[in-house]
């Protein structure tokens, strides 16, 4: 199982000179599987958009998309994502469900004016919407959970699993919030989808001075994605929803940071950049 | 996944507001078990969470005796934990129960089910105050 990141910015996209190494694109992942041509997706921001290009140009027609929740950076890449402007393109769109809306209805608020020149309608892809958490995906030697974690209104993060490998997709998740206790595992938001995973993609938006202002926004300073990663026995950390004002070298001294945090023995921890593929075997 | 219990998040909330409340407060589970109490309930009832433990709400309940000002026992079905436990529904009573420490309180209690969704019952919230 490799995953490729595409996106991995917090908030909004931040093209630019300042940013050129870790990348700008809001959050996208692609779970990519040996011998299997239906693509799955983690998130549509606009890292999606050479997602979609890219797709286009391997002929892939089957798509799987599992959105962790949608706020605009996590799905405001969808509209320009150039499969779903192709009829023979079948898209699954799986989301979490509001205890008000369905999926399907906040999601086609972006797809009309004034938002967006055209209708879901005019749409040609066959697209379809299925509600998170619930039982499992299961696909060709993957599976798929969810759960609900601690970040403002219905968000949710993910576990792979093939083989015996795993990663953790938790790019909007404030576990401090609530307390992040080793000794509780199961007061832990997201504590049984990281638990000892190979990879856990997480959180990392502030530094530990920015935290105190942002408490309660839903993210998470680079040393409570430390503090998370061991308290989970995660085996990497890749630091993940960098802060827009974040430029590529204040983003290597958080990188120096978490290192700093973490005990010897441990994998120190990783940058999520643009282009990064990670393996788990 | 291995098979792990981990708490669902409206829990996981509702014990991070209850452990900063002032007001003494538990939570009970979709299974009806006593799954987390604060320290000013604590203070009320007389002994530690941590010496607790999770159990069945109705039996940590049952210990402390419940009964109206009249001394007359309050039967489960009457006790608005086990109100909005069953008719998921909002309950409040005045009662007295008898602490670990052997003193007879008066009370009022407060109960709220939780549902994360319309159809989703996770548990319920238990706030009380001495009368």
């Amino acid at each position: 199982m490799r995953l490729k990141i595409w996106g991995c910015r917090g908030s909004v996209a931040t093209p630019g000179a300042e940013t050129t190494k870790y990348g700008g694109n809001t959050s996208c992942v692609e779970v990519m599987l040996d011998g299997d041509d239906t693509a799955i997706v983690l998130d549509a921001g606009t890292g999606i958009r050479a997602l979609g290009l890219d797709l286009i140009g391997r002929g892939t027609r089957q798509i799987r998309l599992f959105l962790t929740h949608l706020h605009l950076d996590h799905l405001e890449g969808l509209r320009f994502f150039a499969p779903i402007w192709d009829e023979k393109v079948s898209l699954e769109i799986w989301g979490p469900r509001s205890p008000v809306v369905s999926l399907r209805d906040r999601i086609l608020r972006s797809f009309s004016p004034p938002l967006f020149p055209l209708d879901f309608r005019d749409v040609p892809a066959r697209i379809t919407f299925h509600d998170l958490p619930g039982e499992p995906w299961l696909g060709e030697g993957v599976s798929l959970h969810s759960d609900l974690v601690l970040h403002p209104g219905p968000t949710v993060g993910f576990r792979l699993e093939s083989g015996s490998s795993s990663i953790a997709y938790l790019p909007d998740h404030e576990p401090a919030l609530a307390g992040i206790d080793a000794a509780s595992p199961d007061w832990l938001s997201a504590g049984a989808l990281a638990r000892g995973a190979d990879f856990v993609l997480h959180d990392a938006q502030y530094s530990e001075a920015e935290y105190p202002a942002k408490i309660g926004w839903g993210h998470s300073s680079v040393a409570h994605a430390v503090e998370f990663s061991r308290a989970v026995g995660a085996h990497r950390l890749v630091l993940f929803h960098h802060e827009p004002v974040h430029s590529d070298r204040e983003l290597e001294e958080l990188e120096e940071r978490a290192r700093e945090l973490t005990e010897d023995g441990v994998s120190p921890p990783l940058l999520a950049r643009e282009g990064m593929v990670l393996e788990v075997i | 996944m291995e098979t792990q219990q981990q708490k669902q998040l409206v829990l996981i909330l509702a014990r991070a507001f209850a452990s900063s409340l002032s007001t003494p407060t538990l939570l009970a589970d979709a299974r009806g078990y006593l799954v987390f109490y604060n320290e000013a309930a604590e203070a009320v009832v007389g002994r530690r969470f941590a010496e607790t433990g999770e159990m069945p709400l109705d039996d940590w309940v049952a210990a402390f005796e419940p009964r109206t000002t009249d001394s007359v026992e309050i039967p489960p079905e009457r006790r608005p934990a086990r109100i909005a436990f069953d008719e998921r529904r909002p309950s409040h009573a005045d009662y007295v129960v008898t602490s670990t420490d052997g003193m007879s309180r008066a009370i009022e209690v407060s109960a709220f089910p939780l549902f994360a969704h319309t159809d989703e019952f996770v548990g319920i919230i238990v706030i009380f105050w001495r009368a």
